[in-house]
C-alpha cells in the first residue's frame, strides 16, 4: 500500500475504520481493515489523537495537548501512527 | 510486532478487556481430528441460545473487544451461525473463525465474501492429502481445498491458512508456503498442545528439538507469517519471534466455551483453568473478578527456570503444555529448546498427567496413522 508522508502543518484525524481502547498505559487501537493491533504507550498521546479532527493542523492538535518540551517526539509518534494507518488525512 | 518490555509487563498484569477473546461456538463437530484441543464430536444440550449468544455479542462490543476468535467444534454447524456472525460485525466486532471448510459450500462463500469485518481460518494438518487426513480423516484434505478454492472463486479476499505443527507437517513448511501463495491467502502455523485429544497424540506428534530448531531459524525469516504468539518458548533461541511472546492465559486472552463457562485460555478446558460463567452476571465480570485470572495476573514464579539465562525470553514457556503433560507450572516448558523440560519430565518418578474435563467425543475418532 502507498504510505502517507506525515505532515505536520496538515489536517489529520483518527481514521474511521480504527476503535481505540482506554488501558492504563494508555490506549490500544485495533484497524478492522488491516485488522492491526498498535499500542499508544501514553495517555497524552492518546488525547492528541482522539483531539485531531478538532485542528486545522496536527501541530495545533499538539500545541494544545502536549507540553512544549515533548512536542518534537509527539510529532514523531503521529507519524508513526499515519504509517499504521491509524491516523489519517482529512 | 515486537512489544518492548516494559509493555510486556504491563500485560502481564492484564488489561481492562482481553485482547483476543476466544469463543467455541459448539461442541458439535463432523469430523473427529486426533489433536482436537477440545474434545469436540457431540453438541452439549446445555449450549448457548441464540438469545444469549447475541446477548454475549453485545456485552463484547459495549467492552470494545475488537473482534472474536469463534472456533468449535465446527462453527458453521450451528444453524444460527450466520445471525451470530452479522450480528457481531453490525455491532463493530470483527469475527476471525476456524473452519475445517466443509460447510463452504459456492453459496455459502459468496455470502461470507459479502460481509466486512470477517476473517477466515481453514484448518489443514499437512501438504497433501496423506499428512493432512492421518490427522484429520480421510477425504477432509480434499474438502478443505474445495472450501478453499470456492472463497477464491467468490472473491472473499485474503483468507488464512492454518496449520497445527505435528512431527510430520513441519517437514511441510515449504509446501504450506507455496500453497498459501497460490490462493493469495495468509499462513498461520500455531503449535500442537497437548490438550484434548491431543494429549493422546503429543509423545508421537510433538515436534523434536531439532525440529523445533528448524521451525524458528524459519520463522525468523518470515515476519508475515502468522503464529498467534505460539511459539514464544523458542523465542530463547535468539531475537523473539514476532508478537507479544508471553503467556497471555487471563491477562490477554481467555476462552468462553459452547456452555458458556469461561477458560484462562484455549488449551486448558479443564477444571483447573475455570475462571467462571457468563451465565453468572455475565462475561465482564468473569474477566475482572474471577480470582484464577486475579492470581494469573501475579508476578509470576519463575521456579526452576530462574536460573537459567533466558527465561526472559521464554517465560518458563506454555502453561498448557506444562500441565497437560504432567509438569508443575514452576517447571520448565516439555519442549525447553535447552532440553530442560525432557529432563523434568524424566525425572518425574510418576507422570500423572491430568484428562480434559469435558469430554465430547464421539466414540470413534481417526485412528492415528503414521507414515
Amino acid at each position: 500500500m502507498e504510505s502517507t508522508t506525515f505532515d505536520v502543518a496538515a489536517p489529520w484525524q483518527l481514521s474511521p475504520d480504527v476503535s481505540i481502547r482506554d488501558e492504563i498505559f494508555g490506549a490500544l487501537a485495533y484497524h478492522h481493515i488491516t485488522r492491526r493491533l498498535v499500542f499508544l504507550k501514553s495517555r497524552t498521546l492518546v488525547d492528541v489523537v482522539r483531539d485531531l479532527h478538532n485542528h486545522a493542523s496536527a501541530q495545533d492538535a499538539i500545541t494544545s495537548n502536549v507540553a512544549e518540551a515533548e512536542r518534537d517526539s509527539y510529532a514523531r509518534a503521529l507519524s508513526a501512527l499515519v504509517n499504521a494507518e491509524v491516523v489519517c488525512g482529512r | 510486532m515486537a512489544a518492548n518490555s516494559s509493555l510486556r509487563d504491563r500485560f502481564e498484569r492484564g488489561l481492562a478487556a482481553p485482547i483476543c477473546l476466544t469463543w467455541e461456538l459448539t461442541y458439535a463437530c463432523n469430523l473427529a481430528c486426533t489433536h482436537c484441543l477440545s474434545s469436540s464430536g457431540r453438541r452439549d444440550p446445555r449450549e448457548l441460545t441464540t438469545a444469549e449468544a447475541l446477548g454475549l455479542i453485545d456485552e463484547i462490543s459495549a467492552m470494545q473487544i475488537f473482534y472474536i476468535n469463534m472456533g468449535g467444534g465446527e462453527p458453521m454447524i450451528r444453524s444460527d451461525f450466520f445471525h451470530i456472525i452479522e450480528h457481531a460485525v453490525e455491532r463493530h466486532v470483527g469475527v476471525k473463525f476456524s473452519t475445517n471448510g466443509t460447510r463452504i459450500d459456492p453459496a455459502a462463500a459468496r455470502r461470507l465474501a459479502s460481509m466486512d469485518y470477517l476473517d477466515i481460518q481453514v484448518s489443514i494438518d499437512g501438504a497433501d492429502a496423506t499428512t493432512s487426513d492421518a490427522i484429520r480423516g480421510s477425504g477432509t484434505y480434499d474438502q478443505a481445498r474445495r472450501a478453499m478454492d470456492n472463497l477464491r472463486d467468490a472473491n472473499f479476499g485474503q483468507f488464512k491458512i492454518s496449520v497445527v505443527m505435528t512431527r510430520e507437517s513441519i517437514e511441510q513448511l515449504d509446501e504450506f508456503e507455496k500453497l498459501a501463495q497460490g490462493y493469495g491467502a495468509e499462513l498461520r502455523l500455531t503449535r500442537l498442545r497437548p490438550s484434548g485429544r491431543g494429549v493422546d497424540v503429543w509423545d508421537q506428534l510433538h515436534p523434536t528439538l531439532q525440529q523445533n530448531r528448524d521451525l524458528y531459524k524459519w520463522l525468523i525469516n518470515r515476519p508475515n507469517v502468522l503464529t498467534g504468539d505460539s511459539f514464544f518458548h523458542l523465542s530463547a533461541l535468539g531475537d523473539p519471534l514476532e508478537g507479544l511472546n508471553l503467556c497471555g492465559a487471563g491477562r490477554v486472552v481467555c476462552l468462553i466455551d459452547p456452555v458458556g463457562n469461561v477458560y484462562a485460555c484455549p488449551f486448558v478446558i479443564h477444571d483447573e483453568f475455570l475462571a467462571g460463567s457468563i451465565r453468572d452476571g455475565g462475561f465482564g465480570k468473569v474477566w475482572t473478578e474471577s480470582e484464577l485470572f486475579r492470581s494469573l495476573r501475579e508476578p509470576g514464579n519463575p521456579g526452576a527456570c530462574g536460573s537459567c539465562g533466558s527465561y526472559d525470553a521464554c517465560r518458563g514457556g506454555c502453561m498448557a503444555a506444562k500441565f497437560f503433560t504432567g509438569l508443575e507450572m514452576t517447571d520448565p516448558d516439555p519442549e525447553c529448546v535447552f532440553g530442560h523440560g525432557e529432563t523434568a519430565l524424566a525425572a518425574k518418578r510418576v507422570s500423572i498427567r491430568p484428562t480434559p474435563s469435558p469430554d465430547h467425543s464421539r466414540r470413534t475418532p481417526v485412528a492415528l496413522t503414521t507414515r
